[in-house]
């Protein structure tokens, strides 16, 4: 059988678009209105002992590089196609190496908290 | 083999940058698509505010603060409604994506929307509990 | 009920027009009238000339597709009385390129469709004096559904992807492609993988829907497609990622 990269990043955007539809949400719900608006108060120090667990950081991650792939992944098609930019190396190549940045940072984040 | 075949001349009809717009259908196909920007930014989003609860309380009231901003608070809202429909539909087209057989029998589409709204308020309480009572 | 409905009909004739152009007709309105019924009204009484494919009129031959009011249809089996009061706007199928008024080339169609091999595949030397090939009705209800498929093209007219991306594959052949994965007398599955496997395989889908949604014979072309997806990722898992003595 032919090896092709295509499958396993079509894999890993679909894992994405679970995680972005199950967890997301909820996060969202949480960190972008809940608590900047005083809806739940819980203490700081009881999220600076939630970031650094290991487990919430290795979860994080895990939960990241999926999401990251899932949008690079579409975001991909969607200017290929629904904006029909033709440059389709380009426009691969900007998608997954910007994916690949964001990854990055997100290691680093999780692993010097 | 196949018979070769007679080119005939013939009008190639061009598709406009917007085709989309002007069928329901395709528009919710774009917008659906488009929900990829806010993950990205939802992302972004998460890790700095892991990077300022690390940060100290000092850092994380500032954090709090400026996520009360008007402009963070409409991109946030105009992001989650992209988030939500973009919850809706792909929890809609798992059923069509993939066949799950038990027990040798076709499991019926409606299960497999219906387990999915389940594991998305299992892990929603989970997530609460976590982080608000934990 | 009106008697007479309007029809705004694409004509392109080669000699004639530099760029396809609508022309409005007026054909009697009836119930049990087609728009392929007013389109032969108006080439038997109104203009001989106007050019389009057509012919069993009901829903089997697949050759009279053509876009009306922007939606690909089957006009054997779209009423004019439910465009009332019109006007009903017939355009040649979208996707391909323009012949001569309503008829369109299919070349590309029928350049693609033996790519995806439609047909069964075996790896023995079984002839049919050795007798017939049996089959359960579940192994037939596998892949029914798939092997309605009329080659009617109203998937392809649909795509996006395909009208953008005119190296992609298209619904239609990916479904027929699936069909013969699914029946249990074919073993060709993996040399149908290494042609969809590639990017103008099943990856160009973003599944739009827009091919199951006209498709006049419930074919599902976008799940097929998904499912492709999903097999060719599983293979290559087991391919390059586990050890050889957990691959089946």
């Amino acid at each position: 059988m032919k090896f092709r990269v295509l499958p396993f990043v079509w894999l890993t955007f679909s894992g994405g678009g679970v995680v972005a539809a199950v967890f997301l949400p909820v996060l969202v719900v949480l960190l972008a209105f809940a608590l900047p608006l005083g809806w739940v108060d819980p203490s700081h120090a009881h999220l600076e002992g939630l970031v650094q667990s290991w487990f919430t950081r290795i979860a994080l991650f895990a939960l990241i590089v999926p999401m990251l792939v899932h949008a690079a992944h579409r975001f991909r098609y969607t200017v290929y196609d629904g904006l029909q930019v033709k440059h389709k190396v380009l426009v691969a190549l900007a998608c997954y190496g910007g994916a690949m940045v964001l990854a990055m940072a997100a290691f680093l984040v999780l692993t010097t908290v | 083999m196949s018979a070769p075949v007679t080119r005939v001349p013939s009008y190639q009809r061009r598709i406009g940058v917007f085709w989309w717009v002007h069928k329901r259908s395709y528009f919710l196909f774009v917008m659906r698509e488009l929900s990829s920007i806010f993950v990205a930014w939802f992302v972004v989003y998460l890790l700095m505010f892991v990077a300022a609860v690390a940060g100290g309380q000092q850092r994380y009231d500032e954090f709090l603060d400026r996520a009360t901003s008007p402009l963070l608070l409409v991109v946030n809202a105009v992001g989650l409604a992209f988030l939500v429909l973009h919850t809706v539909t792909w929890f809609a087209l798992t059923p069509k994506a993939m066949v799950l057989r038990l027990g040798g029998r076709r499991v019926p589409g409606t299960a497999m929307l219906a387990a999915q709204y389940v594991a998305l308020a299992v892990v929603s309480a989970f997530i609460y509990w976590l982080v608000v009572k934990a | 009920m009106d008697d007479s409905i309007a029809m705004q009909v694409t004509r392109y004739r080669p000699d004639k027009n530099s760029q396809p152009v609508p022309v409005d007709y007026e054909v009697p309105l009836r119930t049990e009238w087609t728009v392929l019924d007013g389109l032969n009204h108006i080439k038997a009484e109104q203009d001989e000339t106007l050019s389009f494919r057509w012919s069993c009129r009901m829903g089997i031959c697949g050759s009279c597709g053509m876009n009306v009011n922007g939606e690909p249809r089957l006009t054997c089996a779209t009423f004019l009385s439910d465009y009332a009061p019109g006007p009903v706007r017939v355009e040649p199928l979208a996707n391909f390129p323009v012949v001569k008024d309503l008829i369109v080339d299919i070349t590309d169609f029928m350049e693609k469709l033996p790519r995806v091999k439609p047909w069964i595949i075996r790896d023995d030397d079984v002839t049919e004096i050795d007798g017939e090939y049996i089959q359960t009705p579940e192994e037939l209800e596998a892949y029914q559904q798939f092997s309605m498929c009329i080659n009617c093209m109203l998937c392809y007219a649909a795509c996006p992807v395909y009208g953008l991306d005119p190296d992609f594959v298209g619904p239609a052949a990916i479904a027929l492609a699936e069909r013969y994965d699914l029946d249990s007398r074919d073993r060709g599955s993996r040399e149908r993988l290494d042609v969809l496997i590639e990017k103008e395989g099943v990856w160009g889908c973003t599944f739009v829907g827009e091919c199951t949604s006209v498709c006049p014979k419930h074919v599902d072309p976008a799940g097929a497609i998904q499912r492709y997806k999903l097999k060719a990722a599983q293979e290559s898992v087991k391919a390059f990622l586990l050890p050889k003595a957990l691959r089946r």
